[in-house]
């Protein structure tokens, strides 16, 4: 599956972060949509369902993990890869009980977030197929 | 030298020692006295009581005798001068007044009375005009006139009269008693006798007072009238004031001219001017009482030195309890204050990784974003320059991402995963890590460990941490050529014992107080000063102990106790 077609929602309340992340992802050619809270998140999975949702746990307002879970809860075969600025095990276990595909700690390595995104459409490309 | 066992558990608060000791002195003292005044204190009213009942209850038993003693004297007294009066009395009436005034005949009467009744000295006869009109004694009395005279009105008022003592002729001390008749024609006369007081004596002689005691007539006015042994001769005055009239038989409580505590018994007599008194010292009186003291006094003081010694070690039991359990009380509270520490540490080291982390990812992304465009664009102006500067940005970027999951890493150390463990194969692990940098120093590195040491319920991850710490620490403390002798033990039932010894500089006691707290270091700029205190948080946490034998110059040996059992809770 070519990267052009992945779907994928960036949610994160760190504009400046989420948006040049945005732009770098577009420039290799992908497409992502943005949100900078929870519920404008699940908003934009309920409209357009995503490939893969890049989350990240803590914001204000509605906590990545219960994003995770309602989107688990309504779309089971939307991959979620979390993004924390904490190193909690806590909340990278707790997320992969929730059915997290990966965690990753900021600062980010594009390269090995496109990788995990890769695998994660690959994986669900795989499972559909 | 100093040798010293360094164990968080044991360790004692010695900064405020010598306050604290003052402190508990000053509680022992309150203690003690109190418990001593609670104690002593019925001990001794119960004895203050019991002495003065007993005295007062002895007093009367003492008062008692030399009452009944001074009533009996009294009823002597009183019978011996009835019946001398009586007789005087008999003889005026028996005989008729011609045979009175015949001096022969009186004489005749005298001897008969002398024979009956000791005492008599003379005995007269005297008209109503006061004559005397005859007279048998050893003074010349005849022919004298007692019309003037008090006692000549008293008796003719009274019939009857008795004089106070006097001193007579012969300096006898004498009592006259003069008895008046009337006979049937109307005609009355007077009949008049002396008595010699040496009966008086013999009578309070027959009261055979014990030594110290005296006894005594005076009368009303206060003049003696036999002798005092203690109070003067016959006819002087009383040095004492005369106690209140009364007929019964009375004890008082005095204090003598002289200053002695006596007993004063007496009684006044109804039918003469005289009083009765004894006399007894009250210290002689109360000696059979003092000896009885002495055994109370003996038993009060048995009873008191018990009660003391008691008190005094109980007390003592009492601040030593109180002294360890404040100890350990001390001793939880640096614990938790411990334990509190490093895990405050942890959140603020999870905080300021979080508050970092997301700045940082935003530089990362900017910069790499920037790295990005002029990738795409080979004639960017300045291209290479810039790139430099991205590159400088993303390292750095790198350093500081190192630097916070290092921070992290601490703090999520508080999570433990459990699991059996062979401690002797995560030593070997543990070790490889160090082999080459002891390989390159020259640095011996020794192993004894135990066979067939059972697995341990632990977390791989920490067990391995709290060994590298402790191995670092070694292989900073010995010089090249130096030796560490790792070494694991089955030590008892509940515990494994890994032991790391070095034969490096040693520590010395002011290191050794403080190397558990954080941020505590003797590497200067090369350690944080968490190593040991994260080891002894784990080793804690893991419920186990961990202790240090040091000596400077000569080698540090680190003892790890792991327990067998998870801890509970």
């Amino acid at each position: 599956m070519d990267m052009k077609d992945w779907k994928v929602l960036l949610v994160d309340d760190e504009v400046e972060f989420v948006t040049t992340l945005a732009e770098r992802l577009e420039l290799r050619g992908l497409t992502p949509r943005v949100c900078h809270d929870g519920e404008s998140a699940l908003k934009a999975v309920a409209q357009e369902v995503p490939q893969v949702v890049v989350l990240d746990v803590m914001m204000p307002g509605m906590k990545g993990l219960d994003v995770l879970q309602r989107v688990k809860e309504s779309h089971p075969g939307v991959q979620v890869i979390l993004l924390t600025g904490q190193g909690k095990t806590r909340d990278g276990i707790e997320g992969m009980k929730l059915g997290a595909f990966y965690y990753m700690m900021k600062p980010l390595d594009l390269d090995e977030l496109i990788a995990k995104m890769g695998e994660a459409i690959g994986g669900r490309a795989g499972a559909v197929c | 030298m100093f040798k010293r066992l360094v164990s968080q558990n044991t360790e004692q608060p010695d900064q405020a020692g010598m306050l604290d000791a003052q402190r508990y002195s000053v509680l022992r003292r309150k203690i003690l006295a109190l418990m001593a005044v609670v104690t002593i204190l019925p001990l001794f009213s119960l004895a203050a009581i019991n002495y003065y009942e007993h005295q007062a209850s002895l007093a009367v038993e003492i008062q008692n005798p030399l009452r009944v003693l001074v009533g009996k004297t009294k009823n002597s007294f009183e019978l011996f001068l009835a019946e001398r009066t009586s007789t005087v009395s008999l003889i005026a009436s028996a005989y008729p007044f011609e045979d009175l005034s015949d001096e022969k005949k009186l004489q005749r009467i005298f001897q008969v009375m002398r024979r009956e009744f000791v005492g008599f000295v003379d005995l007269g006869l005297i008209d109503s005009k006061g004559n005397q009109l005859s007279y048998v004694g050893p003074y010349d009395l005849r022919g004298r006139n007692y019309a003037e005279q008090a006692w000549f009105h008293q008796v003719q008022i009274k019939d009857k009269y008795l004089s106070d003592v006097f001193m007579g002729f012969r300096k006898f001390p004498h009592v006259v008693i003069a008895v008046q008749h009337t006979a049937e024609d109307g005609r009355s006369w007077v009949l008049r006798a002396t008595i010699d007081t040496s009966q008086f004596d013999r009578i309070i002689a027959s009261m055979s007072l014990e030594s110290g005691g005296d006894a005594f007539l005076v009368n009303r006015q206060g003049v003696l009238q036999t002798d005092s042994r203690l109070y003067g001769k016959v006819l002087e005055a009383l040095p004492m004031p005369m106690p209140a009239p009364s007929f019964e038989t009375n004890v008082l409580t005095i204090t003598d001219p002289a200053g002695r505590d006596m007993f004063l018994s007496y009684t006044y007599f109804a039918d003469a001017d005289f009083v009765l008194m004894a006399v007894k010292p009250r210290p002689s009186v109360l000696k059979t009482w003092y000896s009885v003291r002495a055994d109370l006094l003996i038993i009060f003081l048995a009873g008191v030195a018990a009660v003391f010694a008691a008190v005094y070690r109980v007390t003592d039991l009492i601040i030593r309890r109180l002294r360890e359990s404040d100890e350990r009380r001390v001793c939880a509270i640096h614990q938790m204050e411990h334990s509190q520490k490093l895990s405050s540490i942890g959140r603020l080291a999870a905080g300021v990784a979080h508050e970092i982390n997301n700045p940082l990812a935003i530089i990362n992304e900017k910069a790499g974003l920037m790295r990005d465009i002029m990738d795409m664009r080979a004639d960017f102006p300045g291209r290479d320059r810039l790139l430099k500067q991205v590159e400088a940005i993303q390292s750095s970027v790198e350093r500081c991402r190192g630097i916070t999951h290092r921070m992290l890493g601490f703090a999520r150390r508080m999570d433990v995963k459990i699991e059996p463990l062979d401690i002797n194969k995560v030593l070997t692990e543990t070790m490889g890590f160090l082999e080459r940098e002891a390989q390159y120093r020259n640095v011996a590195l020794d192993r004894i460990l135990a066979e067939a040491l059972p697995p341990i319920p632990s977390d791989q991850g920490q067990i391995q941490q709290v060994f590298l710490n402790v191995l670092n620490n070694a292989l900073a403390a010995v010089p090249d050529g130096g030796r560490i002798q790792v070494s694991s033990l089955d030590r008892d039932e509940k515990f494994v014992e890994v032991s790391i010894a070095d034969n490096g500089c040693g520590m010395s006691e002011e290191t050794l107080k403080h190397m558990f707290e954080p941020f505590f270091t003797t590497k200067k700029d090369k350690g944080t000063g968490l190593g040991m205190s994260i080891t002894y948080g784990i080793v804690k946490r893991l419920g186990g102990e961990i202790q240090v034998q040091s000596k400077v110059g000569e080698g540090t040996t680190v003892t790890i106790l792991l327990p067998k059992k998870q801890a509970e809770g």
